[in-house]
């Protein structure tokens, strides 16, 4: 670890303020302390905002739910409100890392993990978004975990992130703070894919903090997470299904649909909604839909059976979604 | 020692040349075998029982190993001038005696020291010292090496050019390929096992100190007669000026058997600044610059006549290692002896690769061997339609079917009957038909089997007359229950209750054991203490002017015929005797083993392909149980490792150049407590095995894994007819071949 200058941040403008001038958030600090051990990431100087009073979860006057950025893994999984108006949010909580590191991790965090892509934590290998340039040593390496969809030529990493994967299926949107002012932006633009800058990973400006996340009311229809891993706890997604679909006289009327594992942000595609829309639950529309999922999909060697898998993956999520309603 | 001599030296030394008589059967204090807690437990619980990394030294300092970025080559330069000016850096060390890899098991000499030359990616190349574990983990990071790389170094095992089958390990008996083509059934398969870590929660560490001349280490190793041979040799020092402390080990598992490079940095650096010196492996360190087990390809070869009795048995394998080593996965050695059939072929080709050096972990040979042919038993019961178990039954020899030695205790058939009938076998369906809810639910079955080993071994115990008594010896306890089986045998043998027993073990002052590795402790060191107690007893007989058989030793007191005395009547100063164990001629007479069956029921996901265990259950032949809480654990230990081993563990090597990849517990996934469901252990009672040694235990650390893996891949078989070749079952292994529900 490089050694670096520690201020506690005092309010969100103030860390702002530092991040601005450099400055690199810690909150749980259960990634960024890992990667500041191993100078994958090396700041001058850290910012911790993990005791600002940004804890609070609020019902939102249009009836959806504000998450404040520091609320934890655990405490988001077990409120209330999540479990039951958003169990999906809850169940991808829960299947994500383990009981210590969920106590620590937080909601703002946890969107801004970075990838757990073997070889940008090996600083003895080759990696685009580590170190510019420098090549991907994952392209023809072991790249079980890494990206079917949204890849380019320089980086195929993942987003690890099961939260973000059911709040994108929740039409999340995120609260930023910065010294310029504040704004909110939908999930599905927080995240930007790698293209030749896989060393961008968001649309954030320096000096941008998330403070909250907000969600609409929960939309009708039931929800379910479903994650194919290669052990039973604790490990990344293979594959993971965020799905809210909701059935009328057997036919669906509504679907929300996002994907972990497969791509480097969290998934979403309107294509492959529209093609559920309208048609009789059964395997011949999780097919479908499948197909337009997959339609891109590019595999690297040993990451090529996740296409496969998140077709049946789909299918599962949506037999799980349907047949209890039906 | 304390107190005068006694006149007469009682010391036994003894040979294992002939079954020896149950005299433990004869005990009175009914200690030994019971459930009794570790006595050290509670420290260890409650943070209390030092491991090596915890040792603080006036003026420590702390080293941080620099690890080789490129595949082959040499080190041309270290830019030691830049790291040298930051913070706290004392010095940067290349070269000298550093170690390319650690020792193999029992090598009793320094492992390759090798630079500036590379052999693999993790190498240790330099060492950076500074005056805390960050600075020195920083320097390290930014010391600059340069290398001068050889292209084209072989890192997989599949091409590489540089193979060897060495002749003496072809055994070829009668004619398999005639016998094969004349089968009434004949299974002709190959199977993989990727590479395993040994992943132990404590990492390797070492600290060190030298006073006068003599270098004290507080490491974290198994078998410290042999690892003071090596760092002496390493260091160039005599054996008499090292000394190694090791009484508490966070698990071993085969990577703490030779000195490993972190213990040779440590020792060095403080003989060359005159300073204590700290030096522990970061959990990539560990990954790359200990011992991981090779992977394995196994083509088994099985014919058998109409009633399904093995006609034909090959088992040929593929390892690899480092150039230079001399280890190589024993990958058939339980095949030898567990099955008949007269046309018998083994072989075996060592690769020489470019990657982290190949030794012990857990069970060599049989932990990976076995999943082959007990999958490929499996493969022949459905080519004859035999039930599984008959199968094996059947197939059971009267004699070694290579060298015709007889079997001593052999419990093969009770575990599996046992096992069978108590695991529910009779409901077990046929392959692919019985789905509950989106699960493939099936059974199976696998023998379990490890050689086992006595080893040289010495022990002292020294009984005081306030009724208390020590027991010293250089033995390991690695997470096993050394402290409380040997605590048990002394109490046992003198008739004492535990609390008024002190072990004392990891000092390599101390007499020297077989240590722990090879299933051979508990038996080993355990026949010393066994044969330094019965000194003991023959000393206190003489006294009387009795038999040492007709004296009843209980809770404190010695009976002999009516009378009854206190140890203070006997002896008026501390009674020390040594008991050392050799290994004799039984281990030639006869085949000796450890025994087992285990039993795997397993769910399958019917879209994904997911592996879940619901229920696994073991029964073991082990001979005598010394602790029935210890050797449980061991098995419920090594079914767990088979579980990793069947669904979870491998270590992925980078294609190119290779890397480990997954060099940490995220991603080198061993099993998590969601992946193990209740296991169940059976020991089968009287087992006692009378050709084994003394104490008539024999080993059972590694017997737990050994088939375990195999029990689960044929459950899985079992259950979706989905037969998996290429361990671990990983889902996408499994869901391409599923049959369609919808
Ligand atoms: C072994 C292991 C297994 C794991 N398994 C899973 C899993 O299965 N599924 C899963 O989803 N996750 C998993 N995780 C990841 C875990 O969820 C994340 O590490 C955690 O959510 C990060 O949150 P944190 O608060 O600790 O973030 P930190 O480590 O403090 O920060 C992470 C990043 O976000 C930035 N940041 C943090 N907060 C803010 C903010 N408010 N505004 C702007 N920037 C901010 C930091 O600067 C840093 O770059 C695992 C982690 C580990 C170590
Ligand atoms: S996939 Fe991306 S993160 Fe991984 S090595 Fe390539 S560039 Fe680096």
């Amino acid at each position: 670890m490089r050694p670096f200058d520690y201020s506690r941040a005092d309010g969100a403008p103030d860390a702002a303020a530092k991040a601005a001038q450099g400055a690199t958030i810690l909150a749980g600090g259960t990634n960024l302390l890992d990667l500041m051990k191993l100078e994958v990431m090396a700041p001058e100087a850290v910012v911790d905002i993990s005791r600002l009073d940004l804890t609070g979860i609020t019902p939102t006057e249009d009836g959806g739910l504000r998450i404040g950025a520091l609320v934890t893994n655990t405490d988001l999984a077990n409120d209330r409100t999540v479990r039951t108006q958003y169990p999906v949010l809850s169940r991808a909580l829960l299947s994500g890392a383990t009981v210590q590191l969920r106590n620590k991790a937080t909601t703002g965090g946890n969107l801004l993990q970075r990838t757990r892509c073997p070889y940008f934590y090996d600083t003895g290998a080759a990696c685009n978004k580590r170190d510019p340039g420098s090549g991907c040593a994952a392209m023809t390496g072991c790249n079980r975990i890494l990206a079917v969809l949204g890849g380019s030529d320089h980086c195929i990493a993942t987003h690890p992130s099961d939260m973000a994967v059911a709040m994108r299926a929740l039409r999340a949107r995120v609260a930023l703070e910065s010294p310029e002012g504040t704004r909110e932006i939908a999930l599905a633009d927080l995240h930007v894919l790698p293209g030749d800058t896989p060393e961008v990973e968001t649309v954030l400006q320096p000096g941008e903090v998330i403070t909250s996340v907000i969600l609409p009311p929960a939309p009708p229809g039931r929800q379910a997470y479903v994650k194919i891993r290669d052990r039973a706890s604790y490990a990344f997604a293979l594959v993971s299904v965020a799905g809210i679909v909701a059935i009328e006289d057997g036919r669906i009327t509504e679907a929300a649909l996002a994907f972990g594992g497969l791509a480097p942000k969290p998934w979403r595609d309107p294509e492959v909604e529209a093609a559920l829309i309208g048609q009789p639950a059964g395997p011949a529309a999780a097919e479908a839909a499948a197909d337009v999922l997959l339609a891109d999909a590019k595999g690297h060697g040993g990451n090529d059976f996740k296409i496969p898998l998140a077709r049946r993956t789909l299918k599962r999520a949506l037999r799980e979604l349907t047949e209890a309603t039906s | 020692m304390d107190g005068q001599p006694q006149s007469k030296d009682f010391s036994v030394k003894f040979t294992m040349d002939e079954a020896q008589p149950r005299v433990l059967d004869r005990m009175a204090q009914g200690l030994l075998g019971t459930a009794m807690d570790r006595p050290e437990g509670r420290m260890k619980v409650t943070g209390t029982a030092p491991y090596a990394a915890e040792y603080r030294r006036e003026g420590l300092v702390h080293g941080m190993l620099v690890r080789s970025t490129i595949t082959r080559g040499r080190v041309t330069g270290i830019d030691t001038e830049k790291v040298q000016s930051m913070d706290g850096v004392i010095a940067v060390m290349t070269g000298g005696p550093l170690v390319r890899n650690p020792a193999q098991g029992t090598a009793h000499e320094a492992p390759a020291q090798s630079l500036p030359e590379v052999f693999y990616v993790g190498q240790p190349v330099a060492l950076v010292v500074a005056e805390s574990f960050e600075q020195a983990r920083h320097a390290a990071q930014a010391l600059t090496v340069t290398y001068d790389r050889a292209d084209g170094a072989d890192v997989d095992p599949a091409t590489a050019s540089d193979t060897e089958t060495p002749e003496d390990d072809v055994l070829s008996q009668g004619d398999i390929d005639t016998a094969m083509k004349e089968a009434a059934f004949a299974v002709d398969t190959r199977y993989t096992t990727p590479p395993h870590s040994s992943a132990a929660m404590e990492p390797h560490a070492s600290v060190a100190s030298w006073t006068d001349g003599r270098l004290e280490l507080h490491g974290s190793y198994q078998m410290l007669r042999h690892n003071v041979a090596e760092l002496a040799d390493a260091l160039g020092v005599d054996e008499a000026d090292v000394r190694i402390h090791s009484p508490y080990v966070g698990g071993g598992f085969g990577a703490k058997l030779g000195i490993a490079p972190e213990a040779v940095a440590a020792a060095h650096a403080a003989r060359e600044l005159g300073r204590p010196v700290s030096v522990v492996l970061t959990r990539p360190q560990v990954f790359e610059m200990t011992m991981r087990r090779s992977e394995t390809t196994q083509r088994l070869r099985l014919g058998s006549d109409a009633e399904g009795r093995l006609t034909a048995l090959g088992h040929e394998d593929w390892v690899s290692n480092l150039p230079g080593e001399a280890f190589a996965e024993p990958t058939a050695q339980g095949t030898h002896f567990l099955y008949g059939g007269d046309n018998r072929y083994f072989a075996q080709t060592l690769a020489r690769v470019h990657r982290p050096c190949a030794g012990s972990v857990r069970a060599p040979g049989e932990a990976v061997g076995m999943i082959a042919l007990e999958c490929a038993m499996d493969e022949l019961a459905e080519a004859t339609g035999i039930d599984p178990i008959d199968l094996r039954l059947r197939n059971l020899p009267e004699t070694h079917p290579e060298n015709g030695l007889p079997y001593s205790e052999r419990g093969l058939g009770d575990c599996l009957r046992d096992g069978a009938a108590k695991f529910g076998w009779d409901t077990r369906k046929p392959a692919g038909t019985r789905l509950e809810g989106d699960w493939w639910v099936g059974m199976g079955v696998a023998s379990a089997v490890r050689v086992n080993a006595l080893m040289n071994s010495t022990a002292r115990v020294t009984l005081n007359p306030d009724g208390t008594a020590l027991c010293e010896t250089d033995m390991t306890d690695i997470g096993t229950g050394s402290y409380a089986i040997l605590t048990q045998i002394v109490g046992e043998m003198l008739g004492l209750d535990a609390s008024q027993i002190e072990v004392r073990l990891g000092d390599s002052d101390l007499p020297k054991s077989s240590g722990s590795g090879g299933s051979w402790g508990a038996q080993s060191c355990g026949s010393a203490v066994f044969l330094a107690a019965q000194g003991i007893r023959k000393a206190l007989a003489e006294k009387l002017g009795v038999a040492a058989d007709d004296l009843t030793l209980k809770d404190g007191t010695v009976t002999s015929g009516n009378v009854q005395h206190g140890f203070a009547d006997l002896i008026d100063s501390p009674l020390t005797c040594e008991g050392t164990l050799n290994p004799g001629d039984t281990a030639d007479a006869f085949s000796i083993a450890g025994y087992g069956a285990h039993f795997a029921e397993v769910g399958v996901h019917r879209d994904t392909g997911e592996v879940r265990v619901r229920r696994m259950l073991g029964v073991f032949s082990i001979g005598r149980v010394l602790n029935e809480k210890t050797a449980s654990s061991q098995c419920h230990g090594g079914m767990i490792w088979g579980i990793g081993s069947a669904l979870t563990e491998e270590i992925m090597h980078d294609p190119s150049d290779g890397r480990i990849v997954n060099h940490n517990l995220a991603e080198y996934h061993l099993p998590v407590s969601l992946d193990v469901p209740d296991l169940d252990v059976v020991l089968l009672e009287d087992t006692r095995d009378d050709e084994a040694n003394p104490i008539q235990a024999k080993g059972i650390g590694e017997l737990g894994i050994a088939g375990a893996a195999g029990a689960i891949g044929n459950a899985i078989y079992n259950a979706c007819g989905v037969r998996v070749r290429d361990f671990p079952a990983t889902p996408d292994k499994i869901f391409p071949h599923l049959p369609e529900t919808d």
